[in-house]
């Protein structure tokens, strides 16, 4: 079966800098791809590509089979980071709008979500954050397209707004769409059926969230004076994260953070847990960036 | 553990704007060394508490208790970063508005600016920075002072997570400095490390307290499911999170036939937060 949306060894540069570097990506219907990276790892780049509003340096692009183009266009739908709604006009007519430009008949065909009525004639500027999201959400799915791109979709909006966000999404998977899709948000990770984790312009891993994450563990400390931890730990270079008031201490050993507690004679207890999967994206994404790391996966050298 | 007369915050605080009830009869203590987490959805009227908790807005009635604007470090929702100066140029500024002498000032910064990646970027003009970056420097600019009330409007939302273990790594440096540290987020895990943590809706606060006393306080039972549950009410209790569905069950609701329960599972501070809009939804 032809992906709906496939990359091979593509790469963009802009002047010497390499934004994306020999990427390879394929999505498939029903699935979803989560798309990971820090800013500026080339997320936005890759799907400038795949909307066809950027040309690769090298490498191909492929949209159900084809090089992007209006025609491939017409059969995804995007919400970009800032909606892509336009804010002095109501939601019933930013989705007539958008109707036409997709050629539809201009028959309300799809009707509102019962959550959006009594917003259609609210113009989308004067609207709360998560109804805006969910309007873009239907004016990206109004034409029924075959590969959905969403740029963090979910940012900022409340925990029951996101989950029911994500209710679509996965609606529109089980229907048959790919669905690509960028979060900072590691819990939404896991609502994906398929990672992928680019740095500094590659893909550095690839997997499910539980592959990704596999067997590694963190060092947790619990101390009563977490404060003096944190300042003995932060001080042997090794970087402490707060948590509630515990502290982890991702990529550190158990010995070497008791050894530094022991030494300052700080009552504390250190253990391990399951690395979070924001704790292995964090190493990943410094590995990333170190062309020496043995995480740092991908062939050639950039030029 | 501190009940001293060093705590500031908000005792029973209402804001109007107009006829609406921006907050209504809402405490939250600042304690010296601990962290407080404001949560909420938009409108639930975190900017405004936080805005009332920094001095910047006077309630309409109640008390709000700060240590005065000099001790006092705001973060406000738009960064106070003028994108047409450089970083140094807006530190430099920060820093003369609290008072500060400019070698006082560069001391305090250094390593904060060292350790957050943005010492690199000290040239730069603040309009071409991420915006991970510029929220650093808003944080950083905020704790200039060394207040003693670090107040900070979402400093975490929209930033990817390498900056955002910066940012944390901030805040922990304030108030592990003494600095009672107040901020908003619309992620429930940071929350979750915070030492107290009150969920605003509607300008009404609906929880308050550690994240264990407002998980321990949730009505009913949440449950796993194998498949989306189907038929009213039990669709509308389900929300799907982390790859499965999970259902609300109310004290006293009769279990449902359609619906294929499975395991019961603790809440965490998430499902309290999402269980509380849909206690709200139901009435």
């Amino acid at each position: 079966m032809t992906p709906l949306a496939q990359c091979v060894s593509v790469t963009r540069a802009f002047g010497p800098a390499v934004a994306v570097d020999h990427v390879d990506l394929a999505v498939s219907p029903g699935e979803v791809v989560g798309l990971l990276g820090a800013n500026g790892a080339g997320k936005t780049t890759l799907i400038r590509m795949l909307l066809g509003l950027l040309r690769a340096s090298a490498g191909q692009v492929r949209l159900f089979g084809q090089p992007p183009s209006r025609q491939t266009r017409r059969r995804i739908g995007y919400v970009p980071q800032g909606l892509g709604l336009y804010d002095d006009l109501t939601v019933a007519e930013n989705l007539a709008f958008a109707r036409e430009v997709f050629g539809g008949d201009g028959a309300d065909r799809y009707g509102l979500p019962a959550a959006l009525r009594p917003f259609a004639q609210v113009a989308v500027g004067a609207l709360p954050l998560g109804v805006a999201r969910r309007a873009a959400f239907t004016q990206a799915l109004a034409h029924h397209p075959d590969l959905l791109i969403l740029d963090e979709p979910t940012s900022g909006v409340d925990p029951l707004a996101r989950a029911r966000l994500w209710e679509t999404i996965q609606d529109a998977a089980e229907a048959g769409a790919g669905v690509i899709v960028t979060t900072h948000y590691m819990e939404e990770a896991e609502e994906c059926t398929r990672l992928v984790v680019m740095a500094a312009g590659r893909v550095v891993a690839e997997g499910t969230a539980a592959g990704i994450v596999g067997e590694r563990r963190t060092v947790v400390v619990d101390a009563g004076d977490w404060a003096a931890a944190v300042g003995l730990i932060e001080a042997a270079g090794l970087r402490a994260i707060l948590s509630g008031t515990s502290l982890r201490v991702p990529g550190a050993a158990p010995a070497t953070v008791r050894r530094i507690l022991v030494g300052a004679a700080l009552p504390a207890r250190v253990h391990e847990e399951p690395v979070t999967l924001e704790e292995r994206f964090f190493q990943l994404a410094q590995a990333g960036a170190d062309p020496s790391s043995p995480d740092r996966t991908g062939a050639g050298a950039a030029p | 553990m501190n009940d001293s007369v060093n705590d500031w915050g908000l005792a029973g605080v209402s804001v109007r704007y107009g006829r609406t009830l921006a907050l209504d009869d809402v405490s939250l203590r600042a304690v010296p060394g601990r962290i407080a987490a404001v949560v909420g959805g938009d409108g639930a009227g975190k900017t405004t508490l936080l805005r009332c908790a920094a001095g910047a807005l006077p309630p309409a009635s109640g008390r709000a208790a700060t240590p005065g604007i000099r001790q006092t470090g705001y973060l406000s929702p738009s960064g106070g970063i003028y994108p047409d100066l450089t970083v140094d140029e807006n530190l430099s500024f920060r820093a003369a508005a609290y008072g500060l002498r400019a070698p006082q000032a560069r001391e305090r910064v250094a390593e904060h600016l060292d350790r957050t990646g943005l010492a690199a970027a000290r040239g730069r003009l603040a309009a071409h920075l991420s915006g991970g970056m510029r929220k650093k420097l808003g944080v950083i600019a905020a704790m200039l002072p060394g207040p003693a009330l670090l107040v900070l409007d979402e400093p975490t939302t929209g930033v990817d997570p390498v900056s955002r273990a910066d940012l944390w790594w901030l805040i922990a440096q304030a108030a592990a400095g003494g600095a009672a540290v107040l901020f908003s987020t619309t992620y429930l895990d940071e929350a979750q490390r915070a030492g107290h943590v009150l969920v605003l809706d509607a300008g009404r606060p609906l929880a308050s307290g550690t994240p264990a006393e407002i998980t321990a306080a949730v009505p009913g039972t949440i449950r796993l499911c194998p498949a989306r549950p189907t038929g009213d009410p039990q669709r509308r209790r389900a929300w799907r999170r982390a790859g499965q569905w999970r259902l609300w069950e109310p004290p006293g609701a009769p279990p449902s036939e359609t619906v294929q329960r499975g395991e019961a599972v603790p809440p965490d501070l998430q499902d309290a937060v999402v269980i509380a809009a849909l206690a709200r939804e139901a009435a």
